[in-house]
């Protein structure tokens, strides 16, 4: 019954969602989004004309005035610096509008682009001394705030009267003021229109990931050779012309140019910043953090007025505010990956019955024997996790290392040895095509092609990504065994999406269905999922009537047979289950039946810890990582099959000292040759009653002209 | 051939001795005993606030908080003993709200890991609100009869020296101690220094830090009472004014360079004494409130660039986004 109920449990209630969403970007967006969410609800109770269109429009002409300078206080902390004159540019492009248009008669377009070029200059003056001199940003804008204001004080001095008895009557300066489309505010219209280009150019285009870059790490940015001093300067420089943008469309809404314009402003901004999500210190922010953070300051603040609170209480409001969002945002950035890695993994019930007894005595198919001790040994010491080893038609041996090449051994004795390929990621499972092209499946990278000539190209690394996953699984994380068809289909298994490959014991804890078989048609370049759910697939092995691919899967304990066309296309069968350990990959024997590597046994333990999701879960939150549970991989076997499912032998090793782990084997000419990922050796086994002159490329496609 | 160096406190001096000399000869008054009693009276304060600055820029911080310290708990005293409060309890509370502040910094740069700017930038904001909302009526806080006595803090004179300068003297004692003769100077020098090396020297960091910045609230305490005292009075708008700016250039000025650990309270003293000749002269010359902002920004940004120059930032110890 309980059993029963944890299953349903872990069947139905996706576990797994909760450290996938918390690892997406936008979690952080959304944050501020629901605070928002909540101060605009608050208001909307409290305040009774809060939702009345002239109120909307009110604070929306405001949210694009302060939005402008938001945003270019964004690129600037992107960047890693910080802009603290804002405040003095904008009221310096205020008079500078506004002197133009009333004291000099300027036409308003002109008005406009010069406005916009003194922001831009000012904004320079930071950028050189920040950008090209080196100098601290904070220390450097705050001087540059004191003389941009006390520049502008003088200059109101003398202007300010001019300036507040002229009342010009130009409709396209009123438009810009006061004018609407459809009722959204001009300035709201082209805010939102510099908000999409902007956020297309942080996240699409080349000069904004070059922002991104350099605040993430200013030196590895200089090291990869982006123009780190122009590029910090001209972020000042956008940061200047979007202050006057923002100052002309306050110009031109109050024409005023009073003592305290922009005083306090650079705070306001800042807070807006910090609490939008956009990290102090660069590397990370966009666009609509900038704006959700000047909407919820916006809202705050003017709400704190309309209830009539006094000057102090507001700027108690917001000092608070600007202390939280910078305390929850360091906090949450420096634990963040604590936190999900401490969510990520969610097990899930998974039940085996009893395995088939192995000991020597007891009988049976698996029952251990010593015929693996005498292994003669290839390149030991010389290669490195040869996860899986393959024989061409000529007798040449070749084996993936852990160094991201692929080695090859020359016959006859497989001393002389030589690099016949480097890709660069871990190779896994190989097999030849008709052309003798080796196909390879790279670990974290995905299906690469080697010609005979030695040139390496990408086969696939992607697929179609599924509608409801929230990782995107369309990238191929751990591609591990293939098999091709006669028609050039060639069918991969991917073990797991969820994790990387040198996670890959975390995806036995997690004992979920998180792997698929993969199809690539290598006539058309195309890539589909074939199957998907699998319990970390492993080997692949095209069966007997050229219409189905046996597979393993290795947590799943079993192998399974996929049919891809013929009569029973897209069905699935199991061969056999219940395996006494973990299968990993599958080749053709000489007589017709199938080799299968069992990469380890099957512990009572972890079978105990299987039923038990939420030990598991508590484990992986409580214990360091290299204390839990782990598939045991020290002793294994090789077994030959057959289509039914029948064990025929089974092959040990009792001491394991001559050739330790077995992920795979290969059968040539009367040997079977062993890989194993942990090892630094390939072995060789003569076998007993093998068709000496078998080659299993000759034998699959046809003896080679 | 041997170079030879020329420290950023050498030129500084030789600075302020042109510019003391120059004003001497081409500025009517300058020279002149009452003159010199009223510069020097004049950044006996800014003086203080150094020292306060210096502490917390040597151990690679910066306090914006510090003028609020400095109206703020000022103001409450000159309030309470206003409202009928005995003049020692409302010191005592108007030192407890100094501490308070310097461990809320402390806490937030040391524990929290705000970026001092940031954290010190808000809690004087929030200090300076939490004043004009709750604690003052008007924002000039009248002497009132309960104070007297205490304006000798600020006005007067021992032994013939005006007595806020005997205040700064016996402030830059105290810091000096602290800085040179106890263990928790020399681990400030090392915090600034090198923070991570400190840390892993053993040096209990964190405590030290928050030390810091309670020590240099105190200090802005200090300092507010000496100036109310000279003024009989507390115009706490002066969190408003750009008197933190003047105080950061006395101690960038000075040759405090702001990547930490260097300097000391010589060198407050001369960035002290070149603002208060270039304040006075530019008095003199009748410059106006902005334009003398305009010629302060502008000597503060040569002394940046020059100590950028100077002191270049460690990029092995610069943490990343350390702005």
């Amino acid at each position: 019954m309980r059993e029963t109920l944890t299953r349903l449990r872990y069947r139905y209630w996706p576990d797994h969602l909760l450290g996938e969403i918390l690892s997406k970007r936008w979690t952080e967006t959304a944050i501020p989004v629901i605070l928002l969410l909540i101060v605009g609800f608050a208001l909307s109770r409290s305040l009774e004309h809060f939702l009345s269109p002239a109120s909307l429009a009110d604070t929306a002409r405001q949210a694009g005035e302060i939005g402008f300078i938001g945003l270019g206080m964004a690129l600037v902390v992107i960047v890693g610096g910080i802009d603290l004159s804002v405040g003095s540019i904008f009221a310096l492009t205020d008079f500078c509008a506004l002197y133009l248009l009333d004291v000099l008669n300027w036409p308003v377009p002109a008005v406009v682009v010069v406005t916009m070029i003194v922001g831009g200059l000012l904004g320079a003056v930071n950028g050189v001394l920040i950008g090209y001199l080196r100098l601290r940003a904070f220390i450097t804008t705050l001087i540059t705030l004191i003389i941009y204001r006390s520049a502008y004080d003088l200059l109101i001095q003398r202007y300010s009267n001019a300036i507040a008895s002229a009342f010009p009557d130009i409709p396209s300066w009123n438009f810009i003021g006061g004018g609407d489309v459809l009722g959204i505010p001009s300035v709201a219209l082209v805010y939102i229109v510099i908000a999409i280009f902007g956020h297309i150019f942080l996240t699409r285009l080349r000069p904004g990931w070059h922002i991104t870059a350099i605040g993430g790490s200013r030196r590895s940015a200089y090291n990869s050779g982006i123009p780190v001093r122009r590029t910090i300067a001209l972020c000042y420089v956008a940061s200047g012309v979007l202050t006057s943008i923002g100052a002309l469309f306050f110009a031109a809404r109050l024409g005023t140019v009073g003592g305290d314009i922009g005083v306090g402003l650079e705070v306001i901004v800042l807070t807006a910043t910090v609490l939008g999500g956009i990290t102090l210190g660069g590397g990370k922010g966009s666009v609509v953090k900038s704006m959700v953070g000047v909407l919820i300051v916006l809202l705050v603040t003017n709400g704190l007025t309309a209830m009539n609170a006094r000057g102090g209480v507001n700027r108690m409001a917001l000092a608070s505010i600007l202390l939280v969002a910078a305390m929850v945002d360091i906090r949450w950035q420096k634990n963040r990956t604590r936190i999900i890695s401490k969510v990520y993994v969610a097990p899930t019930y998974h039940a085996l019955p009893p395995p088939p007894p192995t000991e020597i005595g007891q009988g049976g198919p698996f029952e251990q024997n010593d015929r693996l001790r005498e292994v003669s040994l290839i390149g030991l010491g010389r290669i490195e996790a040869p996860e899986d080893v393959i024989l061409d038609r000529n007798d040449v041996l070749y084996a993936g290392s852990r160094h991201g090449d692929i080695i090859r051994f020359f016959p006859p004795d497989y001393e002389r040895m030589e690099v016949f390929a480097h890709i660069g990621g871990q190779p896994l499972g190989m097999a030849f095509d008709k052309e003798d092209n080796l196909y390879v499946c790279i670990g974290g990278m995905g299906l690469y092609r080697i010609k005979p000539d030695g040139t390496v190209e990408k086969a696939t690394d992607e697929t179609n990504r599924s509608i409801y996953s929230v990782n995107d699984d369309s990238r191929l994380r751990l591609a591990d065994d293939l098999d091709i068809t006669d028609d050039g289909l060639i069918f991969f298994s991917e073990a797991t999406v969820r994790y990387e490959m040198d996670e890959w014991p975390v995806d036995g804890l997690e004992a979920r269905g998180n792997g698929r078989i993969i199809c690539y048609d290598t006539k058309t370049g195309a890539t589909h999922t074939a199957l998907r759910g699998l319990k970390f697939p492993n080997g692949v092995a095209v069966a007997s009537d050229g219409q189905s691919i046996l597979f393993a899967e290795t947590f799943g304990c079993s192998i399974k047979r996929y049919w891809f066309a013929g009569p029973k296309k897209g069905d699935v069968e199991i061969v056999m289950d219940n395996l006494p350990g973990y299968p990993d990959n599958i080749n053709l024997a000489s007589d017709g039946n199938y080799w299968l590597a069992l990469v380890g046994m099957r512990s009572p333990s972890l079978d105990l810890a299987w039923k038990m999701p939420g030990f598991r879960r508590r484990m992986a939150k409580r214990v360091p990582v290299d204390e839990w549970l782990f598939p045991n991989i020290n002793t294994g076997c090789v077994v030959k099959f057959n289509e039914q499912g029948k064990i025929l032998e089974s092959f040990w090793d009792l001491k394991g000292l001559n050739h330790p782990m077995i992920t795979s084997m290969r059968e040539h000419r009367g040997y079977l040759y062993l890989g194993g990922i942990a090892n630094n050796r390939i072995g060789r086994f003569k076998l007993d009653n093998a068709d000496p002159d078998f080659v299993q490329y000759d034998r699959r496609w046809g003896k080679s002209s | 051939m041997k170079r030879v160096r020329i420290s950023q406190q050498e030129i500084v001096f030789a600075v302020f001795a042109a510019l003391f000399l120059s004003f001497s000869i081409f500025l009517n008054g300058f020279l002149s005993a009452d003159n010199m009693l009223t510069l020097l009276q004049n950044v006996a304060v800014l003086g203080i606030l150094g020292l306060g600055m210096a502490i917390v820029v040597i151990g690679r911080g910066i306090d914006l908080s510090l003028i609020a310290a400095l109206a703020v708990p000022g103001g409450l005293v000159l309030q309470m003993v206003q409202n009928g409060h005995s003049l020692p309890a409302s010191l005592v509370a108007a030192g407890l709200l100094a501490i308070a502040v310097g461990l809320v910094n402390g806490w937030l740069i040391a524990y929290a890991e705000v970026p001092p700017l940031f954290a010190t930038l808000a809690s004087g904001l929030f200090v300076a609100g939490l004043g004009q909302a709750a604690l003052f009526q008007l924002d000039v806080v009248q002497w009132s009869d309960g104070m007297a006595g205490f304006e000798r803090l600020g006005q007067g004179s021992i032994l013939g020296i005006p007595t806020s300068i005997v205040m700064f003297a016996i402030a830059c004692v105290v810091v000096f101690v602290l800085l040179r003769k106890t263990r928790w100077g020399a681990y400030i020098y090392a915090i600034g220094d090198n923070p991570f090396a400190a840390r892993v020297t053993g040096i209990p960091s964190r405590p030290i830090i928050v030390l810091q910045y309670v020590v240099a609230a105190l200090i802005g305490c200090f300092a507010g009472l000496v100036m109310a005292a000279s003024v009989n009075s507390m115009p706490t708008r002066i969190f408003n004014s750009t008197l933190i700016y003047d105080v950061i250039l006395v101690v960038v000025l000075g040759g405090i360079g702001l990547s930490g650990g260097r300097g000391g309270v010589v060198n407050v003293i001369i960035g002290t004494l070149l603002i208060g000749t270039m304040l006075n002269g530019m008095t003199i010359l009748n410059i106006p409130y902005a334009g003398q902002n305009l010629i302060k920004g502008l000597v503060l940004l040569v002394a940046v660039i020059t100590d950028t120059f100077l002191n270049p930032r460690n990029e092995e110890t610069a943490q990343q986004g350390d702005i």
